[in-house]
């Protein structure tokens, strides 16, 4: 019988001819992604790394991205102890503050490739499914015995097959497609599994497959992963790699799926994640009118380029309410400048836009936008946990960039399809 | 011993606030925090041994470890839910943590039941029904019982190292 993405990946790396799903497997990571956390990673560590150094120098990446700049000085001690760490040990792979999110980082850098194992101390390494690498979440712990060891166990997971039809209608978005999944599936509807995107995914780009792939977690999922094609091919990490550095993987037509899901994208309509579940999903027009006193347009799901200028077409020539606050957070420095070049920035910043610096910024409630009590935000992150941006009392809503950029005119929930006819006229 | 008893996806920012992961990383620097904002009665109150039993999906969200960390330096003996969420199972593991699915065992349980558990010979018991903790791989039990993947993962690096010296020595004519 045929493997899964999963399976051939595990099997190839670990030596064996096959594998099936619950087999343990020992697998040697090509990369293991740390950020501010490395502080307190090498921090369990320092006497053995005396002892047993780091097992490659290679294969620790670490991206400074959650409390950029520093807030405290604690958190200016991690980034320093991360920078030494870095000097010490020769680590080949580092970015300091203001290069971006470790996720945008580790793709538009080119270190996430088809057929790679990535693993990372936070639990969005599961977007590398954008360019089909095996990318998946670890603790701290487990980042410290990979940094002595170089190796981990990786249990064989069942695979859940998602096949899509025809296209999305815009301004529905990849974002509206995964919240609709997640919805339907529950938090926890694709828990241990790896998750396998099929059909008609030529129809999505680089930037919506990253959204996509990056809110797997948010269904519970080990991986979620898109196969290798056109698209992929032709994006700049594809042309600029030697051929014989990646290898593209896909499922057999024969693999076994525990699951199997179809999604027609003309049905997909804008929707929105209620507090405080992320599978607590409406469409927008069940909650019009609802009033914000944040937008947050950006972070890894939604804050690459087409994100930004999708939100940028939607409030050109138009400008919050007073006593809103748009929050704008390019996914890394590179996105930065290409919408500074585009005149995107510009035309958010006159919307009134406040743009933060390409981080992890306030989607984790540790800086840059915590909310007060009686709060509501509307962002284009992942999460919208209770207490979720620093504050147990404020309500969290997740939707895409057409979403918030529409809402975000009048500070009220607003179904993006009746703007964007308004601008596409 | 007391239970506390909690509902389907209690993720790690009710565990643990997102807000402290940068700041608090001991056990001593955890545990105020522990479960701040799903319980506030639970800091100051838990007590060694007492057992927490939960719904689905125990444990989604983040890869913090903070959550599982401060579990077991309270002294949590066991986290028994219908259903974990990956990272936090496998966190379990590393820091030694016991978690059981047992979601009849969850079912089960009615506020004031008597619980027992022996994971030693592998039940739980709620009122009078006992239920059977299921077996971890062995590949998984090695860790758990190094004490933590820390210990473990060290314990392979000095016998990999003792095998290559030994390996070397022998070589010598």
């Amino acid at each position: 019988m045929g493997m899964t993405f999963a399976e051939k990946v595990l099997a190839k790396r670990s030596g064996k001819d096959s594998v099936v799903p619950g087999e343990i497997v020992i697998v040697e990571p090509d990369y293991l992604l740390m950020h501010d956390n490395v502080a307190a990673i090498v921090g369990k560590i320092d006497a053995e790394l005396k002892e047993f150094s780091v097992a490659r120098h290679d294969m620790p990446v670490i991206v400074l991205d959650h409390v950029i700049p520093a807030v405290s000085e604690k958190t200016a001690l991690n980034h320093q102890k991360a920078r030494q760490f870095a000097k010490e040990h020769d680590i080949i792979h580092f970015y300091d503050v203001g290069e971006g999110v470790c996720h945008q980082i580790m793709v538009e850098k080119c270190l996430a490739m088809p057929g790679r194992i990535v693993v990372g101390s936070d639990s969005h390494t599961c977007s590398y499914g954008v360019v089909g690498a095996f990318g998946t979440g670890i603790d701290r712990t487990e980042a410290a015995a990979l940094l002595l060891r170089g190796k981990l166990w990786l249990k064989v997971p069942e695979t859940i097959k998602i096949t899509l039809k025809g296209k999305l209608r815009p301004p529905v978005s990849a974002k509206d497609l995964v919240l609709t999944i997640i919805g339907d599936i529950g938090a926890d509807g694709a828990n241990y599994a790896a998750v396998e995107y099929h059909g008609n995914v030529a129809s999505l780009s680089m930037d919506e497959r990253f959204t996509i792939s990056n809110m797997g977690v948010e269904m519970g999922a080990k991986i979620a992963v898109f196969p290798v094609d056109e698209v992929t091919l032709s994006s700049p990490c594809a042309k600029k790699t030697k051929p014989e550095e990646y290898e593209p993987v896909w499922a057999d037509p024969d693999a076994h799926y525990v699951r199997e899901l179809e999604y027609d994208l003309v049905k997909i309509e804008p929707v929105v994640a209620c507090p405080h579940k992320v599978d607590n999903v409406k469409p927008v027009t069940e909650i019009e009118g609802l009033e914000f006193q944040q937008f947050l347009l950006g972070t890894c799901t939604n804050g690459r380029l087409s994100d930004l200028e999708e939100a940028a077409d939607i409030l050109k020539g138009k400008h919050v309410p007073p006593h809103v606050r748009l929050l704008v957070l390019p996914a890394s420095k590179d996105v930065l400048e290409e919408a500074l070049e585009k005149g995107i920035i510009t035309t958010l910043s006159r919307a009134g836009g406040i743009v933060l610096p390409p981080g992890c910024g306030p989607c984790l409630g540790a800086h840059q936008g915590v909310l007060a009590p009686g709060e509501r935000c509307l962002g284009t992150a992942n999460r919208n946990f209770k207490g979720r941006m620093g504050c147990a009392d404020a309500e969290i809503y997740l939707a895409s960039p057409a979403t918030i950029a529409a809402s975000a005119i009048t500070g009220r929930m607003t179904d993006p399809r009746k703007v964007y006819q308004e601008v596409h006229k | 011993m007391k239970v506390w008893k909690y509902g389907d996806d209690i993720n790690t920012d009710m565990l643990f606030p997102g807000k402290y992961t940068y700041t608090a990383a001991t056990a001593e620097e955890i545990k105020p925090h522990l479960l701040e904002d799903l319980d506030p009665e639970f800091a100051g109150n838990v007590q060694k041994d007492d057992l927490v039993f939960a719904g689905k999906n125990f444990g989604c969200g983040s890869s913090r470890e903070q959550p599982v960390v401060g579990l077991k330096a309270v002294g949590i003996q066991a986290v028994v839910a219908k259903s974990f969420a990956r990272i936090f199972y496998r966190s379990a593991i590393n820091q030694g943590l016991l978690l059981i699915d047992a979601p009849e065992a969850v079912d089960a349980y009615k506020d004031g039941d008597k619980v027992e558990l022996n994971a030693e010979e592998g039940w739980v018991q709620v009122g009078d029904r006992k239920f059977a903790i299921p077996k971890l791989p062995p590949e998984i039990l090695a860790i758990r019982d190094a004490g933590g993947l820390l210990p473990y993962t060290l314990n392979a690096l000095r016998e990999e190292r003792q095998k290559a010296l030994g390996g070397a020595a022998s070589s010598r004519p």
